[in-house]
């Protein structure tokens, strides 16, 4: 008994849902554009126009030069793999010139994959 | 497809590879999956730049009901993060594509793609091993002649299975711009890559030299307009390729007719609807990914929306259109604002052709049966439900309301996509991946 009601009720429920989205099937597209239009008035006339896919092949960061990148990677290296720096000492490459005795003993293995794990 | 019809669908999740916490490291996020031609293998490249093949184990006579499982046979790191000096920028190592060879020999072979450099990269099995060497002890230590008094002949004894990977080629230095698809050729001699405004030809053996076979960079690059966005060859006719577009065109090319086949033999697109142009319209009708069917009759594009499947002998429009999730037609703002209306969604045949299936939001996956012109929406998730139990099917429903299998449009969450899938060339196994896992679907047998 109570069953049936569910079903009528989820039925009718369905029909609403129609009859809306044909309502606002009509237009959600242009709808969604307003909105965007509203939020960033400056944006465009051609969306696909050459400034943005200039910026598509363009894509990467840029950094200053090969020793600015070189010290973002060593930055990032060290964050990644915290056990391979020296035993009590701080992380060293990145921010100050090293010296020996602070510099890991080998070269930071690369890390395995965990779909082979 | 629905098949009982009661909401349960007839694959089942056979495996998920991968760490299941949340916390996701930006090298393990997987980039690409293939199988390998006789779907013995299967690969995965990661954004981290490394590449793990799988293999299927041997068919257990003890479960005829489902196939074989895929362990781990390989993993090797393919590409490293390089620095671009003439141009200050990271050239990043995460594989965008990985393509097997059909195989030859023993030994397997792949192509693998970062944004610049292609590598060809030999899969080879070492299961025996020299020993009894006259000038050398077991161990590597090096023996002195002067203690040697009798003379033997070293022979090979059988070792514990070793898998090596082997890079044999280096393709470099050909592409400015970001290389988004590689095809090998049917005639196994030549390969097509393919960047946002050129396309090349090599040949698998030489590194030093690349044919300039399609190139739409403008004179002026104020002028531009469309990039290419994906290529392949015919699987069967060697002097046909196609190249898809940011403008939603694929254009069909002939290797016969010239040297440089910047003319298009065929353009397949559909005409616009001035009355639909939006805003969003070029950008949603942007070419994700295109592929031929195996028969070689057909061609599958995916844009942001649809799955289409052209007949190549019928320009005009696609036989076949296909809804992967048009509920998101009123999102696209917000879509927009959050970047996820360029995702490059990649779309697969089964083998025989009859059904394709590509990924979508909230993990969930789409599958559309052709010639029931069925289709279902499954999910890709270790939670609820044992391997073996099938998949129950979703629907999405507008605004907020979650029922039984039932969620709201603005409940799906558009961090998890699946962007990347494969079909097993033979057997209905199918392979995607979620942001940082591997699942693997079987469709039960009986």
């Amino acid at each position: 008994m109570s069953s049936d009601n569910q079903d009528t009720e989820t039925h009718s429920e369905q029909v609403d849902e129609t009859q809306e989205s044909q309502d606002t099937n009509s237009n959600p597209v242009r709808s969604e554009e307003a909105k965007l239009k509203a939020k960033y008035p400056s944006l465009g006339q051609k969306p696909g126009g050459s400034d943005f896919l200039m910026k598509r092949l363009q894509k990467g960061q840029k950094y200053f030069d090969s020793g600015d990148y070189n010290m973002a990677k060593a930055k990032m290296k060290n964050k990644q793999l915290p056990a391979a720096a020296g035993p009590d000492k701080n992380i060293v490459t990145g921010d100050h010139i090293p010296t020996p005795q602070d510099l890991p003993q080998r070269k930071s293995s690369l890390v395995t994959s965990k779909l082979a794990g | 497809m629905d098949g009982d019809g009661d909401g349960q669908s007839r694959w089942c999740l056979s495996q998920v590879k991968g760490a299941v916490d949340d916390d996701v490291a930006e090298a393990d996020i997987i980039s690409a999956v293939e199988f390998n031609h006789s779907g013995e293998l299967l690969a995965t490249g990661d954004r981290g730049g490394r590449i793990v093949i799988f293999q299927q184990e041997q068919e257990s006579k003890n479960l005829p009901q489902c196939h074989a499982e895929y362990n781990v046979y390989s993993t090797f790191q393919s590409h490293e993060p390089e620095f671009d000096y003439l141009k200050s920028l990271e050239i990043e190592e995460k594989i965008n594509k990985i393509r097997w060879l059909p195989q030859k020999n023993a030994a397997h072979f792949l192509l693998s793609t970062n944004d610049k450099t292609i590598k060809l990269w030999k899969i080879s099995e070492r299961d025996k091993r020299p020993e009894g060497y006259n000038l050398k002890e077991e161990d590597g230590r090096y023996r002195h002649p002067s203690s040697l008094t009798t003379l033997r002949v070293p022979v090979f004894q059988p070792m514990d299975l070793m898998v090596e990977a082997s890079p044999r080629r280096v393709y470099a230095n050909a592409h400015t711009y970001h290389i988004n698809s590689i095809s090998v050729n049917s005639d196994n001699e030549t390969y097509l890559s393919a960047d946002d405004l050129r396309i090349n030809l090599w040949h698998l053996d030489f590194t030093d030299r690349s044919f300039n076979i399609v190139d739409i960079k403008p004179a002026n690059m104020e002028e531009l307009t469309e990039v290419i966005t994906a290529s392949e060859f015919h699987p069967l006719q060697c002097n046909t390729f196609v190249y898809g577009s940011s403008k939603g065109s694929v254009r069909l090319c002939d290797m016969r007719a010239s040297a440089l086949c910047d003319q298009h033999s065929k353009l397949f697109e559909e005409p616009e609807d001035p009355s639909t142009r939006s805003f969003f319209s070029e950008i949603i009708s942007s070419i994700s990914d295109v592929k031929f069917s195996h028969s070689g009759r057909y061609m599958m594009t995916r844009d942001y929306l649809t799955l289409k499947i052209w007949d190549l002998h019928m320009e005009s429009r696609p036989v076949e259109i296909y809804q992967v999730h048009g509920y998101l037609r009123s999102k696209l703002c917000s879509l927009y604002e959050n970047d996820c209306i360029f995702d490059k969604f990649e779309c697969c045949w089964r083998g025989d052709d009859s059904e394709v299936m590509t990924g979508s939001y909230n993990n969930f996956f789409r599958m559309f049966d052709r010639d029931a012109q069925r289709d279902a929406t499954l999910e890709a998730t270790w939670e609820n439900g044992s391997p073996g139990c099938p998949l129950k099917t979703w629907r999405v429903s507008a605004g907020s309301r979650r029922k039984r299998n039932e969620i709201g449009v603005d409940c799906l969450d558009f961090s998890r996509k699946i962007l990347y899938t494969s079909w097993h060339p033979q057997d209905n196994i199918v392979a995607l991946a979620t942001v940082n896992n591997l699942y693997i679907f079987q469709e039960k047998l009986n």
